[in-house]
């Protein structure tokens, strides 16, 4: 009963609590710049009120363009059963549901993309054009940095990974963790569209990447658009909160709720690097992707010299 | 023992053939051409298909053995699993081209079919051939058929000057190839004093230095048709020229039979050592992330995909050198892991490529043209044809829960499990092969989202895209076909996996029962991957409810796409292919050196500007010419051997024959 409510709360704990991710870095963000900032739960009530307006749809646009919010939505519901809390073993896990994650990632691009190209308009064509460059180039970077981490803990799912980090594996691992760890960081601010790679607050569209795909999404569609990448959001801090903070040895409601903590701080420290430093040059992007993969590669070496 | 299901499978092959025969004579009557010539391939196919699951199913051998009077030539046919395995992708692929050749021909006006008919029969009864050929002799008779029939339709448009370029490569190429491989089977039968396929087998013992020149050599002539780096420049050029089910069929399952060769060879070479592991993971690593690279440059859709196969037979090599590292470790998870996942992405690939390229077709008879960048919105009128398409462009990604995702996942387990050994060795080729098959998944992404996008999205961005029609029925079914065989592999893999295992067992040299054991954990992990997939299309279901119900008593309205306050936007300022892959290639420009022709603006008010960039082939300018070049040179001097007339050259012939003939008696 225990074993089914403990892997029950974890995908449940995200649906919940995955919006709250953007408020904290707004929050944050308003704190350093001296503002007050909106309302920590202004993406709920966003959330609330777009799901009950209308929808305005282009007329270029085709199925692709409906079908996309709901298939990248029920894309990052799924991965959210993959993804393990407090070091605990996630809902679904098998050896390999790695690298169904990460292509269940790559299908919720492509629909995102192509949705961005129904609308046959050239900006949300730019932003598509950006998406499909960095994140073909942050592929790597991810898979080596979890090979890095599977060759580690000699495991292949990743719940069994995150179980594997105890704080005896994370003293004797120390250099593995920190370099995939930051490779993750890397990843996550790429993936999720965060400063130093894109701006999602910016007003001009031709500098923008991810915020210009959903240009002409309203309403519902919209809803599940700003639902999936809070959950992306969350998924990827929880990864990397997962990695870097190893079992602490006290069970498992003692983790979850470390775990939890940490994703909250991850999104400060996000919030932080948001508010510090100025978004790249677009050219300067993939440089930036590059570190990330240096960073994975040094992993592997810093693994297989053990 | 029974001739049964081998006599079935002739009986086959020869229907295919009479089919083009009977084509040919009934050239004038068009209708009547097509139908004997599609009825000839269709049946026989069917036929074929019967020995080839039976054997594939159950294991085992069915073989014919007829005397030749050719020294060292024989009548030696032989289905075994691979081979039947083989011949599972090669028929059912021709029956769906076979079908939809008879519409997408008629495209053709004023331009005699039958010869098309006849050499596409001919193509498929040969690549049926030499898949079953086990002997050296017949193998390199059957080769050369097949490889002459694909020139032939090649070159079905020969009034054009760039088909007829493309052809000469590929004869060039394709006979180069071909040279490599009568010298490999020459050291072969020398080492067994026989040209039969069992002999070659029964050499336990070969010398490793003549075991790895054998290798090499079959790597290249092999790989020369299958297509992997630097030898696949003959692609890009054929695959565009031939009408479009060729290309299908030629990409889909005739390249394969480089792979069907290096395979059968890996089988006479028991313990290959490790750096043959080595060298097929990195040609197929470099294979699969040039391939993709220069597809990603390709303005034309038909070169574009021509280049995917390119990086498909690369991923499929890398599977095939994870097996061998497998082997030579004595790791047969891997050995499993690695080979399984190359065959199975060798009918994924036949299945996708196939539907792809016929996609491909359906859009050129549509529009007229094979540009991209003219194109778009197609996908409003010819729904059927985008909707395939589109489930071809997420497989052909590696995307679930489609068929390219579970091959690539086999060898990505079967790479993690090599890392996890940490055994330098393993975790290094693993590694490698996790990077490049990463990278290429996300080059591959962004290549299909901007074809997808660019040709059936948004809006038409010339005449060409304007008042397209939806293709026949008759071309529309074959894809609705193989669109399906893509979602039922990805969603029953588990059972897909086990109909493979005596394919499996039989190249790595494993024995069933292990295979069978070592496939069980594998095929659960694989029912769980079914089982997200069908969560997957639940969560999809239920969403849909949910927002049907949310809109139900909203506004839905329509308007035009938000143009940020531009006054007058035009379908030409859409974003293009070439502006949509600009920053990868760029990236990569090292390794593309895309030319680009611009002029620049001059004044505050510019009238004209003019921008063109093209991605030609590096290593046919780099590496080729200069070769071809020097050996231009050199033979140049011989010239005046040459009196041009065909009668000379066969006195020459038989002058050098005479002067073999007295240097081996004297």
């Amino acid at each position: 009963m225990d074993n089914i409510s403990i892997r029950i709360i974890q995908p449940i704990l995200a649906l919940i609590l995955s919006p709250l991710l953007f408020g904290i870095i707004n929050r944050t963000k308003a704190f350093f710049a001296g503002r007050k900032g909106q309302p920590l739960f202004q993406t709920y009530f966003d959330l609330w009120k777009l799901v009950h307006k209308g929808v305005v749809y282009s007329k270029t646009t085709g199925w692709i363009f409906r079908a996309g919010p709901i298939i990248n939505l029920s894309a990052i519901l799924l991965i959210t059963l993959f993804i393990p809390l407090g070091h605990s073993k996630a809902v679904i896990f098998f050896d390999g549901d790695i690298f169904l994650v990460i292509y269940l990632f790559a299908l919720i691009r492509f629909f995102t993309i192509i949705a961005a190209l129904d609308t046959g308009s050239s900006f949300e064509g730019m932003g598509a054009s950006r998406e499909a460059q960095f994140s073909a180039l942050t592929e790597p970077a991810l898979f080596l940095a979890l090979a890095a981490i599977a060759c580690g803990t000699g495991k292949l799912s990743l719940s069994e990974i995150l179980v594997s980090i105890t704080s005896k594996f994370w003293l004797s691992h120390i250099s593995i963790i920190l370099f995939v760890a930051a490779t993750l960081i890397i990843v996550l601010l790429t993936e999720n569209a965060r400063i130093p790679v894109d701006d999602p607050n910016t007003h001009l569209e031709l500098t923008m990447i991810h915020e210009v795909m959903v240009l002409d999404s309203s309403g519902p569609d919209f809803a599940f658009i700003v639902f999936a990448s809070a959950l992306k959001l969350w998924v990827f801090t929880a990864l990397f909160a997962g990695v870097l903070i190893p079992d602490i040895g006290f069970g498992f409601w003692p983790n979850l709720g470390i775990c939890v903590l940490a994703v909250l701080c991850v999104s400060v420290v996000v919030g932080i690097i948001e508010s510090c430093i100025a978004r790249l040059k677009l050219l300067f992007v993939p440089h930036f992707i590059f570190i990330a993969t240096v960073f994975a590669v040094l992993a592997m070496v810093f693994v297989l010299r053990k | 023992m029974f001739y049964y299901s081998i006599k079935i499978f002739l009986v086959g092959v020869f229907l295919i053939f009479f089919g083009g025969i009977l084509s040919l004579l009934f050239w004038r009557k068009q209708k009547l051409s097509i139908l004997v010539g599609t009825l000839g391939a269709v049946s026989g196919s069917i036929l074929g298909l019967i020995p080839a699951i039976k054997v594939l199913l159950s294991g085992g051998k069915e073989s014919l053995y007829i005397a030749w009077s050719i020294p060292f030539g024989a009548f030696f046919v032989e289905i075994d699993a691979i081979s039947a395995f083989f011949l599972l992708c090669i028929f059912i692929l021709s029956i769906i081209t076979a079908i939809y050749g008879s519409r997408y021909l008629l495209e053709y006006k004023n331009k005699s079919l039958a010869k098309a008919i006849f050499f596409f029969n001919v193509l498929i009864s040969s690549m049926a051939m030499v898949v079953v050929s086990a002997n050296g002799m017949l193998f390199l008779i059957c080769w050369e058929i097949m490889s002459i029939a694909s020139f032939f339709l090649v070159t079905f448009e020969d009034e054009h000057k760039h088909v007829r370029q493309a052809g000469i490569v590929y004869l060039i190429a394709t006979h180069i190839g071909t040279a490599f491989l009568l010298v490999m089977f020459i050291l072969l039968g020398r080492e067994s004093n026989s040209l039969d396929f069992d002999k070659f087998a029964a050499i336990k013992l070969l010398p490793s230095s003549m075991a790895s020149i054998i290798f090499i050599l079959s790597l290249v002539g092999f790989g020369t048709k299958a297509g992997l780096v630097p030898f696949h420049i003959w692609l890009p050029e054929a695959h565009p020229a031939a009408p479009s089910h060729v290309s299908a069929l030629m990409s889909g399952v005739m390249i394969k039979t480089g792979i069907y060769g290096i395979i059968r060879v890996l089988t006479f070479l028991p313990n290959p050592p490790l750096w043959w592991g080595w060298l097929l993971i990195i040609v197929g690593a470099v294979s699969g992330v040039i391939g993709v690279l220069f597809a990603l440059a390709q303005h034309d859709i038909k070169r574009l995909l021509a280049y995917h196969s390119v990086e498909n037979i690369g991923i499929i090599t890398m599977g095939l050198g994870l097996g061998v590292v497998g082997i030579n470790s004595g790791s047969q998870i891997l050995a499993i892991l690695g080979f399984g996942g190359a065959i199975l992405h060798i009918l994924n690939h036949a299945l996708f490529k196939g539907l792809l390229f016929l996609g491909a077709g359906s859009v050129v008879s549509a529009a007229g043209t094979r540009e991209i960048d003219e194109l778009g919105g197609l996908g409003k009128n010819m729904f059927v044809t985008s909707v395939t398409f589109l489930i071809g462009a997420v497989a052909i990604c590696g995307i679930p829960p489609l068929n390219g995702f579970i091959s690539e996942f086999l060898i990505y387990t079967g790479s993690f499990k090599g890392l996890i050994t940490k055994q330098l060795d393993l975790a290094a080729v693993s590694i490698i092969i996790i990077g490049s098959l990463a990278l290429i998944g996300g080059l591959a992404l962004a290549c299909f989202t901007k074809v997808y996008g660019i040709v059936f999205l948004g809006e038409p961005r010339s005449k060409h895209a304007m008042n397209v029609q939806e293709s026949s029925m008759i071309m529309l079914v074959p894809m609705i076909i193989l669109a399906a065989l893509c979602v039922f592999i990805g969603l029953f893999s588990s059972i897909t996996i086990n109909w493979l295992k005596q394919c499996i067992s039989q190249i790595a040299g494993i024995g069933p029962d292990v295979v069978s054991s070592q496939i069980l954990p594998l095929s659960n992990i694989l029912i769980k991957v079914s089982f997200a997939a069908f969560c997957l299309f639940a969560a999809i279901a239920i969403l849909l409810f949910i927002r049907k119900k949310m809109l139900s008593a909203e506004k839905v309205s329509i308007a035009p796409t938000w143009d940020c306050g531009y006054a007058k936007p035009d379908a030409r300022m859409q974003y293009t292919a070439s502006s949509f892959a600009q920053p990868l290639v760029d990236t990569f420009k090292m390794i593309l050196r895309t030319r680009k022709i611009t002029e620049p603006i001059k004044d505050l008010f510019p009238v004209e500007g003019q921008f063109e960039s093209s991605t030609p082939e590096v290593s046919r300018d780099y590496l080729f010419n200069p070769i071809f070049r020097v050996i231009y040179l050199l033979l140049g001097r011989l010239r005046w051997l040459q009196g041009g007339n065909i009668q000379l050259y066969i006195l020459y012939i038989a002058l050098t024959l005479i002067a073999l003939i007295i240097w081996k008696l004297r």
